[in-house]
């Protein structure tokens, strides 16, 4: 009874921690970039890909993959905020304008990342097979991978939490997501600052990608998905809310194995029935005001 | 000047639009087999941005709930389809969609903006997983067969959607009901406070826009033969209409039709010639015309139009 509680909680963080990494970087681009961003999930499978391809090829350990993959979309996210979503921002009229147009100018780059995937890497589901042999824990065994996953994926969000709110850059975004135009006046670069946002976002993305890459089988046609759990987990924890992206992403992770334990294809729905059940009672979400 | 120009066009716009129905519905007599199958996804993705910018081009309102609809509608017929006429099959997956949107539209009209995107995204997806397990557990398939249909059938079926489609959105838009939409889309508060039943409102136009896409998902399942919940529910049905409305504009009625005929037109040339290539395209023309088009075809067209009024204006 203990081993099968173990195993549905390690289960649960381990979800829930990529859930958390995910939905971080997904809450970022939309809380303060807001740009509602559906190729998130795509910059997941480029993670996820370029970590593979690093080892398949070049021997490189997907964790030493987790410092040079990250940078890597860290740069591509801004360089498209900078060429791209700062100039939609500069034609639209309003907010609301600029939302439905980001919405579809991020559905484009979906198709468009999602195919050039699939000319380079082709329609087939990977894995890298690493780390997965045995070790024991507390009275049972494990796949190494299903414990060194959820644990980067604590240290990881850790520190992002930590550098949203500690450090000097984290200010000066909690700052622009609160109100844009006063930051600006207060001297914040606003449009370097969105871009970094962006940024970040997609290099949590990344991050994850390479941290799915060690646990679980990778296609190109992965990342819609992930960005689904995305949505479900931003609105659990409040939209805008980095804590809440948090906290919620293990909750959900949590409920997922304890569900998937009694019946697996049960899981889904129960994620969107809590989903659509927050909309309507709670749409702030659990952390939200 | 323009006031006349506008009243002398109006009878030859009239002419050319019965011209374009006449030619449709006379296709099938000299048309090849590929023009009327090509013909007929057009007409679908017509349907399926015309009617959800019923309600979602006045309102503002996004919705990502069309697969649903679809999806309810190709169920309906592959359930009903062999044991009824055809006409009560294509009726009653109209009328399943347009509840279910009607409940939908009670329980949740009140949310906004994003919150309002990601519910019928979240309705969208439970409905396939729903489906998908209801299937697997109670009755142990995957997938079901629908009866087949002639082309050309099919191909009637959808043109009669599609005129009824067109006479809603027209009539909605120049109605009491068209205003009321008009001005909840302008300042929700505002409309309230004159006295227009917003709730109600919204609800009766989501649920009439439903109606179109549950009958023509209905009989366009006959065409895809085979259908299961990744099918039907495929949640690219959701956003293919937002971005065919955008992609043509709202501003105007014929707005989203030429939006949706180009869209369709260029998804089947890119498919067929570059097969492995399309959605490479498909996404590079959606960042351009996000980034060159922002008000659509119909912004460039009125834009083109303005320019030569004005030109015409000064020549005067």
């Amino acid at each position: 009874m203990m081993v099968t509680i173990l195993n549905v909680v390690i289960d649960g963080i381990l979800t829930g921690g990529i859930y958390s990494l995910i939905a971080m970087g997904f809450g970022l681009q939309y809380g303060v970039a807001r740009v509602l961003n559906i190729s998130h999930g795509e910059f997941i499978m480029l993670g996820a890909f370029a970590t593979w391809s690093l080892y398949t090829f070049f021997g490189i350990n997907p964790l030493i993959s987790l410092v040079i993959c990250g940078p890597v979309l860290f740069g591509i996210g801004f360089l498209i905020h900078r060429t791209l979503f700062s100039r939609l921002q500069r034609m639209s009229a309003s907010t609301g304008a600029y939302e439905a147009s980001s919405l579809l100018a991020t559905f484009g780059i979906l198709f468009i990342i999602q195919n050039a995937a699939l000319l380079i890497w082709g329609p087939f589901v990977r894995g890298l097979g690493i780390y997965s042999y045995p070790v024991s824990f507390a009275g049972t065994t494990f796949g190494f991978n299903r414990l060194i996953t959820p644990l980067f994926a604590i240290v990881i969000s850790v520190a992002f939490y930590l550098f949203i709110s500690r450090t000097r850059l984290g200010k000066a975004i909690r700052a622009a997501a609160q109100d844009r135009v006063t930051a600006g006046l207060m001297g914040v670069k606003i449009n370097s600052v969105l871009a970094v946002c962006f940024g970040l976002g997609a290099l949590m993305a990344s991050l994850a990608g390479s941290l799915i890459s060690i646990t679980y089988t990778i296609s190109p046609i992965m990342g819609l998905e992930y960005t689904a759990i995305a949505f479900i987990v931003v609105v659990l924890g409040g939209l805008g809310s980095i804590s809440g992206s948090f906290i919620g992403g293990f909750l959900l992770g949590l409920i997922g194995s304890i569900v998937s334990y009694f019946d697996a294809s049960l899981a889904l729905i129960t994620y969107y029935v809590i989903f659509m059940l927050l909309l309507m009672v709670r749409p702030t979400g659990i952390l939200g005001k | 000047m323009n006031m006349a120009k506008i009243i002398s066009n109006r009878p030859f716009y009239l002419g050319l639009i019965v011209l374009v129905f006449i030619l449709l519905f006379t296709l099938p007599v000299y048309g090849s087999n590929y023009g009327i199958i090509l013909l007929t996804n057009i007409i679908l993705y017509i349907i399926l941005t015309l009617s959800w910018a019923i309600f979602s081009g006045p309102t503002g309102y996004i919705s990502l709930a069309s697969a649903t609809f679809l999806g309810v509608g190709m169920y309906t017929m592959a359930l009903l389809g062999n044991e009824f006429p055809l006409v009560i099959a294509v009726l009653a997956g109209g009328l399943i969609s347009s509840c279910l949107a009607l409940l939908t539209g009670a329980l949740t009209l009140r949310l906004r903006g994003m919150y309002f995107i990601m519910f019928t995204f979240g309705l969208t997806q439970l409905a396939k997983y729903v489906v998908l397990w209801w299937e697997h557990h109670i009755n142990g398939i995957t997938g079901r067969y629908v009866i087949i249909i002639e082309p050309a059938i099919v191909y009637y079926y959808i043109l009669v959607i599609f005129v009824f489609t067109l006479l809603a959105a027209y009539y909605i838009r120049r109605s009491r009901l068209g205003l009321a939409l008009q001005s909840i889309g302008e300042n929700e508060e505002a409309a309230a406070h004159t006295g227009i039943n917003v709730t109600l409102v919204k609800v009766i136009t989501f649920g009439i826009s439903a109606f179109f896409m549950g009958a023509a998902g209905a009989i366009m399942a006959t065409r895809w033969i085979y259908i299961d919940p990744s099918i039907s529910f495929n949640i690219l049905y959701s956003f293919l209409p937002v971005l065919m409305a955008i992609f043509g504009g709202m501003g105007q009625l014929y707005g989203p039709i030429l939006g949706a005929a180009i869209f369709a037109y260029l998804e089947e040339l890119l498919i067929t010639r570059f097969p492995y290539y399309y959605m490479l395209f498909f996404g590079i023309v959606l960042v351009a015309a996000v980034l060159y088009l922002p008000n659509g075809f119909v912004g460039l067209i009125e834009k083109w139009r303005g320019r030569s009024g004005e030109r015409q204006h000064e020549h005067t």
